[in-house]
Parts: structure tokens; C-alpha cells; sequence
């Protein structure tokens, strides 16, 4: 079994394999699964269970039919069609077994994580005093301590406090994670531990209703709900049976006019061959199944409604950093302001960073190093060197040398925003040259982000230069978003920076569009705006601040390293927090819905052969000249009609692993999707049964009584 | 002496009926469009609205609309079921007097549901003014209920999030006053010039040549012969129908005579892309009634003149029942044309085609009429069952199912699936209840296959609102006029109240823009999976019935 076809989307951030205790492999599907579920099948012949699948539920009522006249009239030919039809059942009923059987698996290693704990309540916000409660009375509201080594009691965001928290039992991910009180991290999930550090925790999840008893119930299929689509495809299914009742039911009339009436157990066997068995017993599997290929890939769907919708998602909202640009700007060269030594800015410009820690300082130590041959110079080599960190006043860092705490005869450094810079340089009695202007707009135009590098020597500023910090587009993003415009989504890039940045980017990236210096108002509108054009709208957030854009999006995922309030607003959660992830999302909501469609027409096109194989059976004593439309040659009537039935449980068992797995996908236009699978599930549909009931009258014309 | 092979004259006449159509559909079909999205009332028009104290201006939604086509209908059929029963204190009743109850019922049924199945030979039954006021005056309007309610469909698909759907008071006026009255006037000065009879006498005695006596009736022929054609009604002024040499007395009238019955139905696809603001939707919608409609020609003229079957082997022609002045290509193509348009007017007696042509001409009804089916129910239907093609298509591309930028969901594809069950339904039980007892049994005229066949036919032509008769079938007793009539009415108001929930349903949505991700519905791909989910899901739900019926005869 191969997994389906899906484009690479690896990146180089997030855990490439899975490590999680959870994540038990459910991947491919073997054999063993079905002996496995066996007995669930055989559970699920409850007829309050059968009862919603109408199709399956009119096959029991006519195997329980059967059942009865084979009894009191029994023949060899009966008895096979009775046991077929049985069978028919307990496969339907195996395929949905067998689906909510790989979730299960996954279940049982969450509810470990879900297990009681104690709690240390604080008796009243500010107290010290706290008593020790069972996790299961904790109430939304509750303030509990967890301290290292200890297991957090539930849901709740961090008050007080930071600490290193494993997530590994929710997420898989080994490394630990940073949990504090405020911004957008404060999120802490019930079952994960504390490595270090104590936390104050206010519980915002009842018992029994936090994320992991969420999860549980989702892998389980317990909490699934039919979604709207499955809904009107099971209408359409019930109104096909309904079809094919009518014509199976008004055909004793004819029949007996013809002078040829029909037991009822054939006239039971011609309408379970009819009515579309095949799509009616994989369909809940394959709902089942197309959740489960979201948890494979660490994504979490609060129901089922939000995959089927990923399958319409016509605009996708995607942050810059992290899904189009590598996350973080590298430092792509310096450029010297007039009459400034290359030299003079480079060291400027590593002096400048040494302190400061982020991505974008390092990589400015890196380039100085490897363009200029200067060497990074440790904290200790400087003396008298004190390092002025960033702040968002000020929007400048750097470094001042021999202070010695007036600020004059000392040389101070400085690097930052070009506008915060220069006002530094101005306040300072510096020039800054036009040149250094039109070189920040230069950069900036070309989708840059331009810092500027100033010293002030003896209370007299200059500005040095310029350097040039670039964002990286991922590989490979171009040819995504080519796809994604083939398959009618559009693209909106969404970011902080301004219009002319984000413009450069985009079209180097290739996105449709993009919303620039973007406030979550604005996100919002943008929503609503695709919106009214009836267009579905995915996005990703993980901020607080995000939460109203995600509940108004149609597919609004979390991650999992966001915020309480932003899990909450969005219907999916993913757990890697990787943002190409929405990519994959709507990929799998587009295969769960293209499976149904090419199992229906294949279930439909099936009853062609059956029909070429039932109907001369049953009449060809009376007009042998029907005997020209048995065109498989089929050996006696009795094992027409039992090859057709023997097929059309067969073909249920054989395509559990389609239905799991879901057809092939492969990202292109409708109008060659369409093509293609017409060719395979509609045209292959009309064949495959005329070879499949051949073989097996082959088989079948061999039974005495039968043949 | 003719010196075309009755190939070539065949080929040229159904060549010259393609080259007018193609002609004529783009600007009917634009007329119907425009007539019917007009903001502009004609005097005459508002003085009926005036009349009718109806709102020209009110735009409805569903229920209101649905409940004023029932209400007209129900007084439609009030109104000529007192009619026929009333005749005798009628003037120009030349004598005749009331028709009897369960007649009558079924009279009026059929011809407001837009059948006209008859159950009477109109020569010796009805009298000039029932004829006209009676008969022709629901010519008219049952075929502008049936326009209405598929221009109400189009607007449901076109409107942005409306819930409005028009308003059947003024749909039904404008499509009489311009558009079929106009052209059935027109259509009638045509054939009054191919030799068709209108005048106002009744019965006349002759005395033939041979010396024998003949009694010929004579009436306003023309006048009604022109919308029984242009509104796919087909009832027809003398029991023998087209084949009655004073409704259609030459070759040229009886192509004239298909041309009308195809020329609404093929222009209306037109209309429809028109008033959707495309018209490759349209088109592709023509390509699959035309792709059809040319298939079972093809089929019922080959079975036809290469006489098929025992008996027309030994005679060397399969002329029975056909009228020697049109031969059996003008015969074939007239089969196939009213048994696809739900017409029911005949030229010839299909019961006495060959076994595989008259299964053909079943078939053709049991495909729902819509290739390309009555006037506006042909459209409408097709619709739905674009709908139903889109349902499974758009799965397959991966999207939840949407036509011309309207969601396929829960509400959409159940209206759906119980039109599908509809029409299937009065038939097949229908014709099982008949079949069930011995009385209902021997209205058959033959035993075996073809007797089942009859059957088949009678509740086909009714459920389906078609209205021919297979003949061999003796339809005049109290139970085939009152399940029949049943069956026209379930064949026709059911699917017609299910088709405006639709448009209702679908009117209240805002379209979504379509991408190169939404499926497209104006391609050969659609066009051909649109034409395949017509005969599958007719073929399926037939299948057994016709394999007892004109399969086995065929393979015989």
C-alpha cells in the first residue's frame, strides 16, 4: 500500500518524523487489521446501528428475509445467497470497524496523558496557602502551582511564572518548550509536564472537556458527526435505493405476467446487487479515515465539517515568515555610506550585533565574518563595553565603548531601523547623506529589510552604512503556489511589513496577493471580503490577536504553540505549529471528498455487469432469447445471480484500503481531475464487474447445486 | 417519380430540420429571454393584471409562486372538466353531448398537465367550442406554466442571494401574449398554406366514388394543430392525430409540423445561457438534448427502415401502422421527435413499430423528457439532472458540489433525488397495479412481451406528460382514465412543486466565483458525464421492466 501521493512539504524547522508516544503508526493498511476488527463488525449488526447507513440497513432487512424463506423452503442456492448477503453486511460493517479501529490505537496512548493527577489548588489568587485536589474537581477558574517534574492538572493559560514544559505526549515533539505568563505563549495543555521553574496556572478547560479528552474523542470517530456533504450524498444514496426498490418491487408483477414469477429470495439478491452497497458501507470509513490522515500528520480537525470545507478552500491566508520566507532575514550585504571604509562598517556592523541574539544579529556576525574576515569577537574581549539591547522604544541595539557614565569621549554604535537611526544620528549633530537615503529605499524596494549603522565618536554621530537584511523564500514555493492556481486557490500573502517589501517578495515567491502591514482588522476584512465573493477562506494564526480571523475563516487552524483563545476560535489545531501544513490540509479535504465521488459513480456503474448477469438468469426459462444478454457466458442462472452477489461483497473488503487510503490526488485543474477519474472509477466501473462476476462463475459453477 | 432514394431524402429532410433550428434557436431562445426579464409591462398585459387583481411588479418567492401555479392549474382543470361535462347546453356543440365523469377528468388532467393523452376520438366526441375554448385555450397555458417554471429555475441558479424567483402571473401572461401566441400564429398560416383544414363545419356525409358513404369532419383545425405542436401538448383534433390527412396532409406539413414541436424545446437551452450570462452553459445543455435526441433517430430509423422483427422481414418493409405519404424516415424522425419532447402527437401508430424502434420511442419518454423534452419541463428537468451530474462530478474534483457558483448540499440534492423518484414512481406502480388484476389486464390488446409493452407505454406517455398512445390498448374504462390521470398529475406537479423549491433554495444563495477548481459545466467532459447519468439512471430504473417488454421481443 503506498500512502497517497502528496508533494514534499518537509521543512527544514519542524520534526521530520514523528517520535510521539500517540502517534501510534496507523499508515499503511495491512490484512491483520481486518481479522482484527472482526469481532467490532460482528457487534455493529446491531440493527440501531445499521439503521444509519439506509442502504446497509435494507440489506439486513433482506438478508433477515432470506434467512426466514431459506428455512422454510431451503435449497443449496438459498442458502449461498443468504450467507452472501450476511457477509455483505459484516464487510460494510468491517470498514467502518477497521477505520475507527486505527484510531483507537491512537486513543488508548492519549488517555495515559489523561489519566487523574493531584492538583495543587491555590486556596485564593496571591495566596501561598494550597491544597491538593483531585485534577478531575478542578473547575474553569482554578489557580493551581506546577512545579518541576510535576504533570500540569489540565487546560489553563500561565499567570505567573515561566517554565520549560514537555509536550512530547500531545505533540510528539521531544524538545521542550518555553510556557509564560502573558503574550502568546502562556498556553499550557492538561498531561504535559514541567521541566523546570514553577508556574501558576488558570484552568480554562472543565474536566472531561480539555484539549486531550477532545482529542480522544476525535480519533475515536466517537465524536464524529456526519458533515454536511456526507449528509446529502447519504439522501442521495437512500433515494437510489429507493429507486431500485421500486424497480425490483413492480417487477413481480411483470414477472408473474410474463408467466415467470421470482422467489423472493432472487428478487432480495437483484436489489442488494442494485443498490449502490459498495459506496454505502465504505462512506463512513472513508470520513473516518480522512480525520485520520489529518492526525497522521499531527493535525487535529474539531470536526468533520472543517476537513470537508479544506476540499472548497478557495483563498489561503499565509503568513510571510515561517511559510513563504525561511522565518528568519539574513543578512545579504553591506553597504558602505560615502567616504565610510568597508572595513570601518563591517566592524561597526559586527560590534553592533554581538548582543543581539536574534537570527537576524547572528547572521550579520556571519556574513561579517565570511565576507570581511572578522572574526567574532567575544563579550569578555571588550572592555568597558556596555551593550544597549533592543527595545521597541528605541527600535535601535548596540554597544557603547569606554563609558564611563557621562557618554563623552566614549564611541557609542548603533544599529536599527533606518528611521530610528538616523533620528539617533539628527539628535546627535550627524548628517545623514542622501546617498544612505536612497540606499534604504533601494533596499527596501527590492523587498529587503534595510538597517542602518550609525557611531557617534565624542558626542559627533555619522551614519557608516547600510546593511542589507534579505528574506529567503523557501525552495520549491514557486512551483506550490503554480499548483495551488491550477487547483482554482488563490494565494494572499499576509505580513507585518510594509506594501513595497511585501510586494518584492510576493512576486518572487509567486503569490496571487497580499495584504501588507496587516493588523487583524484588517485580516479580518480581508476574510469577510473573500467571503461575499463566496469564496472559502483557510488561514493559519497562533496569537491572541488572531482569534476573530480564525473563527471567521473557514478553516481556521491553531497552533498548537498559540494561544488558548486562538485554539479555541480555530477549528483545527496543529501540532507541529508548521504553517505549510494548511497546504496538506486542504489536500486531504480535497481527497476525502474526490473518494466518495469516484466510489459512488464506481458503486453506480457497477450495476451495468450486474444487471447483464441478474436479468437473463431470472427469465431466460421463459424467453430463452435473453440468454443473448448473459454476454459473460455465465454457467446457470443459480450462479449468475450468486456470482453477482459474491461480487458485490467482495468488492467491498477490496476496496477498504482505497477507502482509507483515498484516491490518488494529484494537484491539477478540475477539468483533468474530472477526466481522469470518470476514466478510472466510471469507465473501470462498467468493466471491472464483467471481469470480477466471470472469474468467480468460474469458481462458483463448480458447487453442486449451483453449477 | 421520385428520383431521390428514400435514403437521401430521409438524410435531406432531417439535414434541412437541423439547419432551421440551428437558425431559429438563438434569437427564440433570446426572445424567450427577453420577454420574460423585461421590466416593461404591454398594455394588454397589465389590463390582464388588472383583471386577475395580481401585482405585475411583485416579485415572489417559491411557496407563492408554487402556490399559483397550483391554484391556476386546479382552476384550469375545474374549468374544463366543466366544459366537457357541459357540452350538451353548450353552443357549436354540433350535437354532441357530455362527456361521461371518469372521462372527463382524465381529459381535463391531460390536457392541463400538458399530456394531452386521449382517451376519446375527438371527431366523434367534442364540438368546436370545447375544441377551442376548451382544449386550445389550455394549449396555451399549460405550455406557459411549463416556460414559467423553468425561466423561475434559471433565475433561482442566476439571482445573487435574492430568494426571489419571479412572478407567475406575469410569467404566464408574457409567455402567451408574446410569445406563443405570436408564433402560434404564425405556425398556423404556414400550415393552412401546406393544405391543413380550418373551417366551422361539422360532420358531412359524402358519397365516395366506390358508391359507399362517408361522413368528413371538417373544423378549426389549423388554428389548434399549430400550438398542439408548438407547445408539446399533441392532442389532436381527430383521434388519428398527425396521421389524419387534414392535420397533415404532405411531407411539407409534416416537417413544418416536427420543426414546430422542436423549435421551443431546442430554444430554450439558449434562453437559459442567455439569462445566466453564458452561453456555453447553454450550448452545452443543447449539445447533450441533441446528442441524445440524434441517437435514438438513429436507432429507431435504422430499426425501422432495415424492418427488423418477422413479419416486416416477410413483407419487406416495416410499414404497418405508417402512412405511405411519409414513408418510414418522416414516420421514424416524427417518433422520435414527439417521444422526446413529450408531445404525443403521432404520425404513424408506434405500437405497430418494430420491436427495438417502439422500445426505443418507450425509452425515449422514460428519460424523463428532457432531450430536449416539453416546453420548459424539458429544460427544467434537464436542470435538475445537471444538478445531479454536478453532484457526483464536483466530488470528483475534490470540491463540494456547485452549479454555476451554487452550493449542491442538503436541501439542494434531496428536491433532487425526489424529482428523480418522481416520475418513476407513478409509472411503475402504475403500470404493476394494472398488471396485478385480470379486469385491468385485458385492456392489452396482445399477450407476452408486446402486451407488457403496451402497458409500459400507457403509464410511460402519462407519467412522463407525453400523451401518445402506443394504441392496441383500450384506455377508455373507468380505471385506466382514473390511474392514468392520477399518473399525469403526480408526472407533472410533483417534479414541477420540487423544481420550484429548488429555485427557491437556490435563489436565496450568493454564487461563488468559479476558479480553474470549481468543475466546469460548459465542457465536453460535463456534457458527456450530463448525458450518461441521464440514460443510467434511466436505464437502471427500466431495465428489468424493458427487458420483458421490447428487449425480449427484440432478441426474438
Amino acid at each position: 500500500m503506498s500512502t497517497p501521493t502528496l508533494p514534499d512539504t518537509s521543512v527544514p524547522a519542524s520534526p521530520a518524523a514523528p517520535a510521539g508516544p500517540h502517534r501510534v503508526a496507523s499508515g499503511a493498511f495491512s490484512p491483520r487489521q481486518l481479522v482484527a476488527s472482526l469481532p467490532d463488525a460482528f457487534r455493529k449488526l446491531d440493527p440501531r446501528h445499521l439503521v444509519k447507513t439506509p442502504v446497509m440497513f435494507v440489506v439486513a432487512v433482506g438478508a433477515a428475509l432470506s434467512t426466514v424463506l431459506a428455512v422454510t423452503d431451503p435449497s443449496v442456492f438459498a442458502w449461498v445467497i443468504v450467507v452472501w448477503l450476511w457477509i455483505t453486511v459484516v464487510f460494510a460493517n468491517l470498514a467502518e470497524a477497521v477505520a475507527e479501529g486505527r484510531g483507537r490505537a491512537q486513543a488508548a496512548s492519549l488517555r495515559k496523558v489523561s489519566s487523574e493527577t493531584t492538583a495543587r489548588r491555590l486556596l485564593r489568587e496571591g495566596a501561598a496557602e494550597e491544597e491538593s485536589v483531585a485534577s478531575s474537581a478542578l473547575r474553569v477558574g482554578d489557580l493551581v502551582v506546577v512545579e518541576a517534574g510535576e504533570t500540569v492538572p489540565g487546560d489553563g493559560d500561565v499567570v505567573e511564572g515561566v517554565a520549560s514544559v514537555d509536550e512530547s505526549a500531545i505533540t510528539g515533539e521531544s524538545a521542550p518548550v518555553i510556557r509564560e505568563s502573558g503574550g502568546d505563549r502562556s498556553a499550557v495543555t492538561g498531561g504535559t509536564t514541567v521541566l523546570s521553574d514553577r508556574i501558576v496556572v488558570r484552568i480554562t478547560a472543565k474536566p472531561g472537556e480539555s484539549f486531550v479528552d477532545r482529542m480522544i474523542a476525535l480519533v475515536e470517530g466517537s465524536a464524529r458527526q456526519r458533515t454536511p456533504n456526507e449528509i446529502a450524498l447519504n439522501i442521495l444514496l437512500a433515494s437510489l435505493t429507493l429507486v431500485f426498490l421500486l424497480a425490483v418491487v413492480t417487477l413481480q408483477p411483470m414477472a408473474v405476467y410474463s408467466g415467470r414469477p421470482q422467489s423472493v429470495v432472487v428478487l432480495v439478491a437483484l436489489l442488494v446487487c442494485l443498490i449502490p452497497t459498495t459506496i454505502g458501507a465504505l462512506l463512513s470509513a472513508i470520513g473516518i479515515a480522512g480525520m485520520d490522515r489529518l492526525v497522521q500528520r499531527n493535525v487535529l480537525a474539531m470536526s468533520g465539517r472543517a476537513v470537508e470545507a479544506a476540499g472548497d478552500v478557495g483563498t489561503l491566508l499565509l503568513d510571510k515568515t515561517g511559510t513563504i520566507t525561511l522565518g528568519n532575514r539574513q543578512a545579504h550585504e553591506l553597504l558602505p555610506a560615502p567616504g565610510v571604509e568597508d572595513a570601518d562598517l563591517a566592524d561597526a556592523a559586527q560590534l553592533s550585533s554581538l548582543a543581539d541574539a536574534t537570527p537576524e544579529g547572528r547572521s550579520i556576525v556571519v556574513l561579517v565574518k565570511e565576507r570581511h574576515g572578522l572574526r567574532a569577537r567575544a563579550e569578555g574581549e571588550l572592555t568597558d563595553a556596555t551593550f544597549v539591547p533592543f527595545t521597541a522604544q528605541t527600535r535601535m541595539s548596540g554597544v557603547d565603548l569606554g563609558a564611563d557614565g557621562d557618554g563623552s569621549g566614549v564611541r557609542q554604535v548603533r544599529k536599527g531601523a533606518a528611521a530610528a537611526v538616523t533620528h539617533w544620528v539628527r539628535t546627535q549633530g550627524g548628517d545623514v547623506p542622501a546617498e544612505v537615503g536612497q540606499c534604504v529605499e533601494d533596499v527596501a524596494t527590492s523587498g529587503g529589510t534595510p538597517l542602518v549603522v550609525a557611531e557617534s565618536v565624542g558626542g559627533r554621530a555619522r551614519v557608516l552604512g547600510v546593511v542589507h537584511l534579505k528574506d529567503v523564500v523557501k525552495d520549491g514555493m514557486r512551483e506550490r503556489f503554480e499548483q495551488l492556481r491550477a487547483m482554482g486557490i488563490r494565494t494572499v500573502m499576509v505580513t507585518g511589513d510594509n506594501e513595497r517589501t511585501a510586494r518584492a517578495i510576493a512576486a518572487e515567491a509567486g503569490v496571487d496577493d497580499v495584504l501588507a502591514e496587516a493588523t487583524p482588522e484588517e485580516k479580518l476584512a480581508l476574510i469577510r471580503q473573500e467571503q461575499s465573493g463566496g469564496r472559502l477562506v483557510a488561514m493559519m494564526g497562533d496569537g491572541t490577536n488572531d482569534a476573530p480571523a480564525l473563527a471567521q475563516a473557514d478553516v481556521g487552524v491553531a497552533m498548537n504553540t498559540g494561544t488558548s483563545a486562538a485554539k479555541e476560535a480555530g477549528n483545527m489545531v496543529d501540532l507541529d505549529s508548521n504553517p505549510t501544513k494548511l497546504i496538506e490540509i486542504v489536500e486531504i479535504g480535497k481527497q476525502l471528498l474526490i473518494t466518495r465521488g469516484a466510489l459512488t459513480t464506481f458503486s453506480i456503474a457497477n450495476d451495468v455487469a450486474k444487471y447483464f448477469a441478474i436479468i437473463p438468469a431470472m427469465f431466460v426459462t421463459t424467453f430463452p432469447q435473453l440468454d443473448r444478454l448473459n454476454v459473460m457466458r455465465l454457467a446457470t442462472p443459480e450462479s449468475a445471480i450468486v456470482s453477482a452477489i459474491v461480487f458485490n461483497a467482495l468488492v467491498i473488503v477490496a476496496l477498504i484500503p482505497l477507502a482509507l487510503r483515498g484516491v490518488r490526488y494529484r494537484p491539477s485543474s478540475a477539468a483533468a481531475l474530472l477526466r481522469r477519474n470518470i476514466l478510472v472509477y466510471g469507465l473501470g466501473g462498467v468493466v471491472v464487474p464483467f471481469i470480477g462476476i466471470k472469474l468467480i462463475d468460474l469458481l462458483v459453477s463448480t458447487i453442486p447445486g449451483i453449477g | 417519380m421520385s428520383t431521390l432514394s428514400d435514403t437521401a431524402a430521409g438524410l435531406l429532410q432531417i439535414g434541412l430540420l437541423l439547419l432551421l433550428l440551428a437558425a431559429v434557436h438563438v434569437p427564440l431562445g433570446d426572445h424567450i429571454a427577453r420577454s420574460l426579464s423585461s421590466p416593461r409591462h404591454l398594455r394588454v398585459e397589465r389590463a390582464t393584471y388588472r383583471l386577475l387583481r395580481v401585482d405585475g411588479d411583485a416579485d415572489t418567492r417559491w411557496p407563492t409562486y408554487a402556490l399559483s401555479v397550483v391554484g391556476f392549474s386546479t382552476v384550469s382543470v375545474l374549468v374544463l372538466y366543466a366544459f366537457l361535462r357541459l357540452q350538451g347546453h353548450l353552443p357549436l356543440s354540433l350535437g354532441f353531448g357530455a362527456m361521461e365523469q371518469t372521462q372527463a377528468w382524465n381529459t381535463a388532467v391531460s390536457f392541463v398537465t400538458n399530456t394531452n393523452w386521449q382517451s376519446y376520438s375527438g371527431e366523434s366526441a367534442l364540438g368546436h367550442l370545447v375544441q377551442m375554448a376548451g382544449l386550445t385555450v389550455q394549449n396555451f397555458l399549460s405550455a406557459a406554466v411549463g416556460l414559467a417554471v423553468a425561466v423561475a429555475l434559471v433565475r433561482g441558479l442566476s439571482r445573487r442571494g435574492t430568494g426571489t424567483i419571479g412572478n407567475f402571473w406575469v410569467d404566464l401572461v408574457r409567455s402567451t401574449v408574446r410569445i406563443l401566441l405570436p408564433l402560434a400564429l404564425v405556425a398556423a398560416v404556414l400550415l393552412l398554406l401546406t393544405g391543413v383544414v380550418q373551417n366551422f363545419t361539422g360532420a358531412t356525409e359524402y358519397t365516395t366514388l366506390a358508391g359507399g358513404s362517408q361522413t368528413i369532419v371538417g373544423g378549426p383545425i389549423a388554428s389548434q394543430e399549430a400550438i398542439k405542436e408548438l407547445g408539446t401538448n399533441g392532442g389532436g383534433f381527430f383521434n388519428a392525430n398527425s396521421a389524419h390527412p387534414f392535420e397533415n396532409p404532405t411531407a411539407v406539413s409534416n416537417a413544418l409540423e416536427v420543426f414546430l414541436l422542436l423549435a421551443i424545446p431546442f430554444s430554450l437551452p439558449r434562453t437559459f445561457g442567455t439569462m445566466v450570462g453564458d452561453h456555453r452553459q447553454g450550448l452545452t445543455i443543447l449539445a447533450v438534448m441533441g446528442g441524445l435526441w440524434g441517437a435514438s433517430l438513429a436507432v429507431t430509423t435504422w430499426a425501422e427502415t432495415h424492418a427488423l422483427g418477422t413479419v416486416p422481414q416477410a413483407v419487406g418493409g416495416a410499414m404497418e401502422g405508417k402512412e405511405v405519404r411519409f414513408g418510414e424516415w418522416a414516420s421514424a424522425l416524427f417518433a422520435t421527435s414527439t417521444t422526446m419532447t413529450s408531445t404525443g402527437a403521432v404520425n404513424s401508430f408506434h405500437d405497430s413499430y418494430t420491436a427495438l424502434g417502439g422500445g426505443a420511442l418507450l425509452l425515449n419518454m422514460m428519460l424523463g423528457e428532457v432531450t430536449p423534452g416539453g416546453v420548459g419541463s424539458g429544460l427544467y428537468g434537464m436542470l435538475v439532472l445537471a444538478i445531479l451530474t454536478v453532484f457526483l462530478g464536483g466530488l470528483m474534483v475534490g470540491r463540494t458540489p456547485e452549479y454555476l457558483g451554487k452550493k449542491i448540499r442538503q436541501r439542494e440534492i434531496t428536491l433532487v433525488a425526489l424529482y428523480i423518484l418522481a416520475t418513476p414512481f407513478a409509472l411503475l406502480v402504475g403500470a404493476a397495479v394494472a398488471l396485478s388484476s385480470a379486469s385491468t389486464r385485458s385492456a392489452m390488446l396482445n399477450s407476452g412481451p408486446h402486451g407488457l409493452s403496451e402497458m409500459l407505454y400507457a403509464f410511460a406517455s402519462a407519467a412522463n406528460n407525453n400523451g401518445s398512445a402506443f394504441a392496441g390498448f383500450g384506455a377508455n374504462t373507468a380505471f385506466y382514465n382514473t390511474a392514468l390521470g392520477l399518473a399525469m398529475v403526480a408526472g407533472r406537479f410533483v417534479p414541477l412543486l420540487l423544481v420550484l423549491a429548488l429555485a427557491g433554495a437556490l435563489a436565496r444563495q450568493r454564487p461563488a466565483d468559479a476558479t480553474t477548481g470549481t468543475l466546469p459545466t460548459s465542457s465536453v467532459t460535463f456534457a458527456g458525464l450530463h448525458a450518461a447519468v441521464i440514460v443510467v439512471v434511466a436505464g437502471l430504473t427500466f431495465f428489468p421492466a424493458l427487458s420483458l417488454g421490447p428487449l425480449a421481443e427484440a432478441l426474438a
